[in-house]
């Protein structure tokens, strides 16, 4: 699909830039400031999941593993060896994104449910395997040291600082999922998605092109799991690598709009809108209501929405745009 | 010969889909494999076109050997194909559809997008070119998925019963098609039941009857073969 330049897109945009690094000075309380934030890093973590689940069809369901693998490679070398996260973040996307290609290798060989399934497992496993090893704290997890802080070693006693992190790093993302879609590849994707025989016949190899779409999405989430990391100064294996955090990441992207750039964007705000409204209106009695809440979405997007928030606007505008040529 | 495929055998089980199947395609050339429902051109095509490997035999395409190699590995030494159902990709423009297969020779998005208005207006789509390919009329889909696999520059074309389901009109217009495509350069290996669309175009037939080639020859020659008269009206 080919989408006309709306000549209002670019000012729109830059007012939604300055507005996005503005709030902070207007969003003040660090309550506000940390909803902000997890709703930048949620959105950053589908629109990850999206280049892998929603252009290349892929669904994956333990992308934690991939985000947990950064937040422990971060956290190691910085509490093992003292390494900045300016080097351990890449360096736990390079870690994830290997993890990804082992993998991928096996599980790439099923398909459709099958897929989601294996991702699941190994998540599992993964999982288990942290909350086993010793060094990487096991069950107990790893605080990180806060006697060091400031732009060198990313930790803050603030929350403005993260929130620009974060809104840095969703662009990035988003950077990267605008180019692959623009690129040949999203055209791979999108063939590989659709009917896999005839990419076949064209020459795509199923099997790498996937694993391309795998890397780069379990590199881009491994530096949202970093950034987490820096955030909460704690992790655990329930924490990052937990199978409900893979859920509501492929949730995000699913409810947003699959294959679709600012899809996950938007999931991410009314997730994360969801999650935090019925923590306060029910506070502690409200546990559990948002997983409630979830369930009903999933069913509701299943029958009513498959193409998600985006897909819906997108069909409106097109059959509103149909309308007066028609007659 | 640009194509050969010696003594080729297909077993599934107990089943012999093909047996000892032994034919070439010359450059350029247009064959045409007919035969009765269930006389193994499918099969046959699947394994020419690597999405299936032959129990025994070879073939080998412009020198090498390809039994075996996976539709990727064809596509890449010049193997082109079309499938008997239409398998766009559903979401995407028939354009884009055509810049899947134009990404093999060249990664340049530009230069895709340019080479798939070409190949569209070869088989007169230009003006469905943004149109999205689950919306395209079965012959539209047909010509769409000739485009497709010419955009990967083949040296062979296997079309799969382009011909099946369109009317005489359209029928007229895709023996068009694939005069164009030979005057291309580009050999033809056609599967085909509508006899109207493969008698007009094919240099060559060979007729595959329970498995086995029964015949071989030009449309003239085939056309009056006993065996083959036999094996299509079931005398004895």
């Amino acid at each position: 699909m080919i989408r006309r330049a709306e000549p209002l897109a670019l000012p729109a945009a830059l007012a939604l830039l300055a507005a996005l690094l503005a709030l902070p000075l207007w969003l003040r309380s660090p309550a506000h400031q940390n909803l902000a934030i997890l709703m930048l890093m949620m959105a950053q973590l589908g629109v990850a999941w999206n280049i892998l689940g929603g252009y290349a069809g892929q669904i994956s369901l333990g992308h934690a593993a991939f985000s947990g693998i950064g937040a422990y490679t971060t956290t190691l070398l910085l509490m093992k060896a003292g390494i900045s996260p300016w080097i351990g973040a890449p360096a736990g996307a390079l870690a994830a994104a290997a993890a990804g290609l082992v993998i991928g290798w096996p599980c790439f060989r099923l398909s459709g449910h099958y897929f989601a399934m294996a991702t699941i497992a190994v998540a599992e496993i993964i999982q288990i395997g942290f909350g086993n090893w010793d060094y990487a704290g096991a069950a107990v997890g790893l605080t990180l040291p806060i006697d060091r802080d400031g732009w060198t070693w990313l930790i803050f006693a603030s929350k403005a600082p993260y929130y620009y992190l974060a809104l840095g790093l969703l662009a990035l993302t988003l950077l990267v999922a605008f180019a692959v879609e623009r690129s040949f590849l999203g055209y791979y994707f999108r063939a590989i998605k659709d009917d896999p025989d005839a990419a076949r016949s064209l020459g795509v190899g199923l099997a790498r092109y996937k694993q391309v779409a795998l890397a780069l999405s379990s590199a881009l989430s491994a530096l949202g799991g970093s950034l987490y990391a820096l955030k909460e100064l704690y992790i655990d294996p329930p924490s990052v690598l937990s199978t409900g955090l893979s859920i509501k990441v492929a949730l995000v992207a699913i409810l947003g709009g699959v294959g679709t750039l600012f899809g996950p964007v938007i999931g991410a705000a009314i997730l994360t809108g969801i999650e935090e409204s019925t923590r306060t209106l029910l506070g502690g009695s409200g546990r559990g209501v948002d997983l409630v809440i979830y369930a009903l979405l999933i069913i509701s997007i299943a029958v009513y929405y498959p193409a998600g928030v985006l897909g819906w606007v997108g069909a409106r505008l097109r059959r509103r745009a149909a309308r007066p040529a028609a007659r | 010969m640009l194509l050969e495929v010696e003594g080729l055998t297909r077993r599934f089980g107990g089943l012999i889909a093909n047996d000892s199947v032994s034919f070439g395609v010359a450059a350029g050339e247009i064959v045409g494999l007919i035969g009765p429902n269930g006389a193994g051109k499918t099969t046959l095509f699947n394994c020419i076109a690597g999405h299936d490997a032959p129990s025994e035999g070879r073939i080998v395409f412009a020198g090498r050997d390809m039994a075996g190699a996976g539709p990727e590995r064809c596509a890449r030494a010049g193997i082109g194909r079309t499938f008997q159902i239409a398998h766009s990709f559903g979401s995407m423009s028939a354009r884009e559809n055509v810049m899947v297969g134009c990404f093999l020779r060249d990664w340049s998005v530009r230069s895709a997008r340019r080479r798939a208005d070409e190949l569209l207006e070869f088989v007169e789509l230009s003006p469905r070119a943004a149109v999205q390919a689950a919306a395209l009329t079965i012959s539209e889909q047909r010509r769409l998925a000739v485009a497709r696999a010419l955009a990967i520059d083949p040296r062979l074309l296997l079309l799969d019963e382009a011909m099946a389901g369109l009317n005489p009109q359209e029928v007229r217009q895709a023996v068009e098609v694939v005069r164009r495509i030979r005057s291309r350069g580009v050999a033809c290996l056609i599967v085909e039941h509508v006899m109207e669309g493969i008698m007009p175009v094919a240099d060559r037939l060979i007729v595959l009857d329970y498995g086995r080639k029964i015949a071989e020859g030009t449309p003239d020659q085939v056309s009056r073969d006993p065996k083959v008269l036999a094996a299509y009206l079931g005398t004895e």
